[in-house]
C-alpha cells in the first residue's frame, strides 16, 4: 500500500518494490564499460607532480635542469603558469577564503607531505616519473602539527595563512548552535555523564584510483574525461583557476569506478586542462595507488566530547557537544562537514538545552574532505555510545533511554528547524520487533505524532 | 634492455608481437592490444583487478613479466564474452547484483570462471578462498558470493 499525497490516485509502481537490471549492468559483467584511465588518444602526453617530501616547508627554490634532460620530458608547469592559483573547492558556494595552492609559489608553504608545487608531462609515463625524480626541492622545513588539540593550543605551528587554526565562521573559530540554558539544564539534572570519543581518518581506496585525460580540441575547447563524482563542480573550479569560460571546457564522466566520497575534491582536472593547452596535446593525470592513498584526501580524523545532564528516569535535559574535526592543511569540503555535525550533534532526541561548538581545525596532515555522511556518521557514533551509556548509568536498557529522549514532529531542533518527518519511534519499534524484543506497553503506545495530539496522561 | 617479439595465444588467437621484455602482461594488454577489461588498480599485486587466465589459470598480469608468458595462451574478459549475450557466470553476475561500481568485476568473473572449471560445485568457503586476491571497495562481497555460488548452481543443472 502506498499513498503519493491525498490528492494524487493511488497507481501501481513500476519500480519501488521490484530487482531491476542496472542499465549499466552489462557493461560492468562483460568489462566492456570505458573507464577513464582505458581511453587512449594520440600523442597522448603523461602527467605527473614533482611533491613535497615533508610536512611543512618554506619552498626556496625548483630546480628541473636534469629533469629536462630525460628523453622524452616535454613541458613542466610551476605556480607562475597556473592563471589563478589559489582556490577553495567550496567557494562555488560562498565559502572563503581562497587557501590552497593549485602549485605552490616559490617563497610560500607547503603544508602537507605530497603538496604539488610542479607539473611535469612527457612523452611517457616513465619518462614523466624519470623526471619528477630528478627534480630537486630547496626546502626549509619548519615545525609541523598532527593533532588537533595541539593546534589550538597556543603557540602550535600556524598552518594557514590568517594566523590561526581554525576555519572562521562569520568571523567566530567554530560552528555554533545555542538552544536553551545548558548550564542551567545541567544544574537540575539528576546525572552529568560525560564522554569523549575519536575516529580515525579513513582512506577510500576506490580500486580505480582518480584520474582524467583532457583533450585539445580543434575548435579551442577541451574535452576533459574524468572519474570525478562531482562533475560540475569541477568543471566550475577549473574554469575559474583557468581563468577560460566554462563554455571552452567539456567535462564527460559519470564512470566512475568507485569513489565513496573520495573523488570529489577537483584536483587532477585543472593541471591536466592546463598541460593540454599548454602542449596543444592530449594529457592524462591518473594517480598511482600509493599517491591514492597518501595524497588524496581521507575522512576526516574527529574528537568529540559530550557532556549529558540526565534526569533518574532517562530524559537528557541538557546536552553540550564540542568537535573537531581534522581538514589536514587545506579546509576543502570538511567546513560544510562541521556544519552538517552541528545540525545534528544533539543526535534525533528532544533536549531543551543544547549547546554545540563545531570546529574544522587545520594541520599539516593530507587534506580530509568528504565520504559517506561526513560530518554526521562519526556524530552518531559518538552519540549512540553515550546514548548507550547513559542507559546502563541510570539503569535503563537501550530501548528505553532511545524512546524516552525520541524526538516528534512539531519539537524544534537546536537549529531552529521544526521537526517535519519523525520516524525514530516507529523505525525503533519495528527493529525491537525483528529482533523479538518486547517492548513495554507504554514504548509500544508511543508514535512520532505532536506531542499536543497525545491523549491525556500518556507518557511523556 | 631492447624490445623482443612474442608469441601469444589470445584466446584462441595467435598474437605477435613487440614488447620489452620486462613490460607486464598488463601493460602490453590494456595499451598495445587495447584489452581494457584487465583494470589497474594497484599494479602491485593487491587487488586482483587485473586477473586474466594464463594457460587456464588465473594470475595477476600487474605482476607478469610479458616474456614470462610468451608461447602461453592468455584470456581476459573480451576473449570470454559472446556475442550471443552474457555468459552463465555473466548473467549471475547480473542477476545477483554481483557488482556495483563496475571496476573489480572483470577479475572476479576471470577467478570465477577458474573455479567453476576445477571445481564445478564449491562451497562457500571455497569460493571466499578463491576471491582472497580480489577487492571489492563498493564491499559487495556477499553478492559477489551469491552470484558465483548461482552460477555453479546453474552449470550443475545444465549438465543434469
Amino acid at each position: 500500500m502506498s499513498e503519493h499525497s491525498a490528492d494524487q490516485p493511488v497507481t501501481p509502481l513500476n519500480v519501488v518494490g521490484r530487482s531491476l537490471e542496472r542499465n549499466d549492468g552489462l557493461g560492468h559483467v562483460t568489462g566492456r564499460d570505458i573507464y577513464t584511465a582505458d581511453r587512449t588518444f594520440p600523442g597522448m602526453l603523461h602527467l605527473k607532480l614533482v611533491r613535497s617530501p615533508v610536512h611543512h616547508a618554506r619552498l626556496r627554490g625548483i630546480d628541473l635542469r636534469e629533469s629536462e634532460k630525460v628523453p622524452g620530458y616535454v613541458a613542466a608547469l610551476t605556480a607562475g603558469d597556473v592563471p589563478h592559483n589559489l582556490y577553495t573547492i567550496l567557494g562555488l558556494i560562498g565559502v572563503e577564503p581562497e587557501e590552497e595552492w593549485v602549485l605552490t609559489p616559490i617563497g610560500e608553504r607547503v603544508r602537507f607531505k605530497g603538496e604539488g608545487v610542479a607539473a611535469i608531462v612527457a612523452e611517457t609515463e616513465a619518462a614523466a616519473l624519470e623526471a619528477v625524480a630528478r627534480a630537486r626541492l630547496d626546502l626549509e622545513e619548519l615545525p609541523a602539527v598532527f593533532d588537533m588539540d595541539e593546534a589550538l593550543a597556543p603557540g602550535a605551528p600556524v598552518v594557514t595563512h590568517w594566523g590561526n587554526n581554525t576555519f572562521m565562521y562569520e568571523g567566530h573559530e567554530c560552528r555554533r548552535v545555542r538552544f536553551g540554558d545548558v548550564e542551567a539544564g545541567f544544574a537540575s539534572a539528576d546525572h552529568i555523564i560525560e564522554g569523549e570519543y575519536r575516529a580515525s581518518p579513513i582512506e577510500h581506496a576506490p580500486v580505480e584510483t582518480t584520474g582524467c585525460i583532457a583533450v585539445p580540441d580543434p575548435n579551442g575547447r577541451f574535452t576533459v574525461y574524468t572519474n570525478t563524482q562531482a562533475l560540475y563542480f569541477s568543471l566550475d573550479n577549473t574554469s575559474i583557476i583557468l581563468q577560460v569560460p566554462g563554455n571552452r571546457l567539456r567535462f564527460i564522466g559519470g564512470m566512475v569506478g568507485g569513489g565513496f566520497g573520495g573523488k570529489v575534491d577537483v584536483i587532477v582536472e585543472p593541471l591536466a586542462t592546463l598541460a593540454a593547452m599548454k602542449t596543444g596535446r592530449p594529457v592524462r593525470f591518473v594517480y598511482s595507488r600509493a599517491e591514492e592513498m597518501q595524497i588524496s584526501s581521507t575522512r576526516s580524523p574527529e574528537i568529540i566530547r559530550i557532556k549529558d545532564g540526565v534526569m533518574a528516569d532517562g530524559r537528557i535535559v541538557a546536552r553540550k557537544v564540542v568537535g573537531l574535526m581534522d581538514c589536514g592543511a587545506y579546509s576543502r569540503q570538511t567546513p560544510y562537514a562541521v556544519t552538517k555535525f552541528a545540525a545534528n550533534a544533539a543526535g534525533p532526541y528532544n533536549i531543551a538545552n543544547v549547546w554545540i561548538d563545531g570546529y574544522c581545525v587545520y594541520t599539516n596532515r593530507t587534506p580530509t574532505s568528504a565520504m559517506r555522511g561526513f560530518g554526521v556518521t562519526m556524530g552518531s557514533f559518538a552519540l549512540e555510545v553515550q546514548m548507550d551509556k547513559i542507559a546502563e548509568r541510570v539503569g535503563l536498557d537501550p530501548w528505553t533511554i532511545r524512546l524516552r529522549n525520541a524526538y516528534r514532529n512539531g519539537d524544534i531542533k537546536p537549529h531552529r528547524k521544526v521537526v517535519e518527518d519523525a520516524t525514530l519511534i516507529e523505525t525503533i519499534q519495528a527493529a525491537a520487533k525483528l529482533v523479538g524484543v518486547e517492548l513495554a506497553p507504554e514504548l509500544q503506545a508511543m508514535t512520532s505524532a505532536p506531542r499536543q495530539a497525545e491523549p491525556e496522561g500518556a507518557v511523556r | 634492455m631492447g624490445s623482443v617479439v612474442i608469441n601469444l595465444n589470445l584466446a584462441g588467437r595467435e598474437v605477435e608481437l613487440l614488447v620489452k621484455p620486462l613490460a607486464t602482461l598488463q601493460s602490453v594488454l590494456r595499451n598495445q592490444l587495447g584489452l581494457t577489461s584487465v583494470k589497474e588498480g594497484c599494479r602491485q599485486g593487491g587487488c586482483g583487478s587485473c586477473t586474466v587466465l594464463i594457460d587456464g589459470e588465473p594470475m595477476m598480469s600487474c605482476l607478469l613479466p610479458v616474456q614470462d608468458v610468451a608461447g602461453r595462451t592468455v584470456t581476459t574478459m573480451e576473449g570470454l564474452n559472446s556475442p550471443e549475450g552474457p555468459t552463465p557466470i555473466q548473467q549471475a553476475f547480473l542477476d545477483h547484483h554481483g557488482y556495483q561500481c563496475g571496476y573489480c568485476t572483470p577479475g572476479m568473473e576471470i577467478v570465477t570462471t577458474a573455479l567453476l572449471e576445477h571445481n564445478p560445485q564449491p562451497t562457500r568457503d571455497q569460493i571466499v578462498e578463491a576471491l582472497a586476491g580480489n577487492v571489492c571497495r563498493c564491499t559487495g562481497y556477499q553478492p559477489i558470493v551469491a552470484s558465483i555460488a548461482a552460477a555453479a548452481a546453474s552449470a550443475g543443472e545444465e549438465v543434469r
